[in-house]
Order: C-alpha cells, then structure tokens, then sequence
C-alpha cells in the first residue's frame, strides 16, 4: 500500500479540495502527492496558525479544507484553535506528523510530543494515533467524523506509522 | 481622519461585499456603523483576517474586502507572501494603518514608525499596491473593485476609537448568516 496515495485518494473521496501545509520530512510524500492531485488546491502557509485562518475563509466560502502539519504546531495554534475553529464551530481535519516518538533521531521533538496529547485533550480535540500502517484505513471515517460534527480533529502519525526514518 | 471615519465613509461600498473584519475595536466599530449578514466579525484570534478572507476568495467567485490594521498584519506578516503568490482577482486587503494598537491603548506599532507595509506588501510579491490618505480610502477601494485585481490597500490615518459597544451576537449566528450570504 502506498499510504501517500491512500491518504491524498481519502481527502479527494470526502470532497477535501482545500489543503494547507506546512512541511515535515515525514509529510514530503504526501504534500507531493497532494500538489499532483488537480482536485486539491494546494496553499502552502508560513505559519500553521495562518494555514488555519485559511482553511476557516475557505470552508466559509463553501469549500472543505484540511490543515497538514507536524505536532509542533499544536504550541503554536491553540489561540487559533480556540478563538476561531471552535468559537465558530468549524471543521478542519488535522493531519499531524507525530515528531518525538519511538525512532527520532532528534532529541527536541521529544519536547513538544510529551504535551501534545495532554494539549490536544485540553482543547477537548477528538484525537486519533496512527502507529500502524494499516491504521490508515480508518483515516475515511475519521474525515467524515469531522464535517458531521463540526470540529477540529486530530490525526497523529508517528515515525513507525511511515515507516521510520531511514538511514538517519 | 480615524478609523471609525473612514469605515462610515466607505460603509455604502461595504454594504454589498462579502466583508471580514479585523478583531477588537475594528469589528466593534463596523457592526454599529452597519451591520450586515455580509460581514464576518473576528471577536478573538488577531491576526487571520487577511487569511480567512484569501481563503474565502480563492473557494469562491463573490469579492471578498478584508479589514485589517497594521498591528493585526504585523503580527501575521508570513501573509504578505501567501496573498502574493495566491492570486485571486476577487481580493482586497484594506489596512487601516493607524500607526497603534488602537484596541489595546493605542500603542505605537512600528508600521507608523520606520516600517512601510506598503514597501513590505510589494517586496512580498503583491502586484497591486496602493497607499492612501484616509481622505482618498472610499475612492481607492471603489477603484480596486472595479479593477477586479487583487490589490492591497494602505489607508495612512490617524490613531484613535470610536466607543461602541462590544459585539453580543453568538460567534456561531455570526458564521451561520454569514455562510447563507455568500451562498445567496
């Protein structure tokens, strides 16, 4: 399976025609496939709390958005979190590259990957962990669980999920 | 002339747009002055306006006007950048550069200092910059709407606020009658 493809093929599946990244090693193959993918409008943003401003004006403007970007984010977008996406009670797929999980290399991500699900569950975000490849099948479900009830969902992929990090 | 001025000024070219206010004062000013399902009010987030409202105009045809302040684009400047080089010809930008964090005291931002958002707006990319006396605001903007090209407006004006009360609306009420406008 190739879960860049799957991935990009489950957005297109829930009409996700809106996607916002800021890059992660771990997120290139996907943020690729995305760019080759005519049915997505791909808007890469310098700050994840802009990308989600972006993805609000789009869902408002009738399209369904979804933001890619790694855990670290999570420090940076809870203002934005809370005072935009769920004051306005608005949908919006997160799907999060998990840094500082078993097999990274770099000490610092284990920083922020300690608070990210004591954060995410402060926020009262409904949040998934992709560890296992076969984990992605319920990425559909999950999509569909977000534009149902309005709300931003969290979808955490770890280094085992894609497959480690190669010769690093 | 303040901010609250040039918002009654330009209130008649607002009135049929699709509108998305800067947080604070801003939004405080424009929902007393006219309020319209067609205005979208930030009550929290400083920042975004400028991003919620490309996001709106690149999902759909009907022009989008972004009110900003200098303070709120100081504060999200990787903007610039992603508005230049994501073009939508149904998008304007209107900082009302007073020069202060009108909300918050009216402290001096470094826009009505040394920094010219004008200049950083151009060097970003945007093809279409024009900076203004508040006076020239409404003519400016009318131009910008029939030009039908993205354009980023810097309306130079003077610091102060209108008192007004703030907004009460459910921010979910705001979002809803403000989605059935752009659809209408």
């Amino acid at each position: 399976m190739n879960i860049d493809k799957k991935i990009t093929d489950d957005l297109m599946a829930n009409d996700i025609s809106f996607v916002t990244t800021v890059p992660c090693k771990q997120l290139a193959g996907v943020i690729a496939e995305i760019d080759e993918r005519d049915g997505i409008y791909h808007i890469p943003s310098n700050k994840e709390d802009e990308g989600m401003g972006l993805c609000a004006g789009a869902w408002m403007g009738g399209k369904r958005p979804a933001i890619i970007m790694q855990n670290t984010a999570i420090g940076v977008t809870i203002n934005t979190l809370a005072t935009l996406i769920q004051y306005y009670r608005m949908p919006l797929p997160m799907l999060i590259s998990y840094r500082g999980e078993l097999r990274e290399p770099i000490a610092c991500q284990v920083e922020m990957a300690v608070h990210t699900k004591a954060l995410l569950a402060q926020l009262n975000i409904p949040t998934y962990h992709f560890h296992h490849q076969a984990d992605v099948e319920e990425l559909d479900a999950i999509l569909k669980y977000t534009f149902m009830c309005n709300k931003p969902v969290a979808i955490l992929t770890d280094a085992n999920f894609w497959g480690g990090y190669g010769d690093q | 002339m303040i901010r609250s001025e040039i918002l009654k000024e330009i209130a008649p070219i607002l009135r049929d747009q699709l509108v998305v206010c800067n947080i604070g004062i801003p939004s405080q000013e424009l929902h007393a002055i006219d309020d319209q399902p067609t205005n979208f009010y930030m009550l929290g987030t400083m920042g975004l306006a400028s991003s919620i409202g490309l996001g709106l105009a690149l999902a759909q045809p009907k022009p989008v006007i972004v009110i900003d302040g200098d303070g709120s684009v100081l504060t999200n400047l990787g903007t610039l950048p992603t508005i230049a080089n994501n073009v939508a010809d149904n998008y304007i930008l209107l900082i009302v550069d007073n020069g202060s964090y009108g909300s918050t005291g009216d402290q001096p931002t470094y826009a009505g200092q040394k920094t010219s958002l004008a200049k950083m707006a151009e060097a970003a990319g945007c093809d279409r910059v024009v900076e203004c006396q508040a006076e020239d605001t409404g003519r400016v903007l009318q131009e910008a709407l029939d030009a039908k090209k993205m354009t980023i407006i810097v309306s130079k004006c003077e610091s102060g606020n209108a008192k007004m009360p703030p907004i009460t609306m459910d921010p979910v009420v705001i979002r809803d009658r403000f989605m059935k406008a752009v659809q209408s």
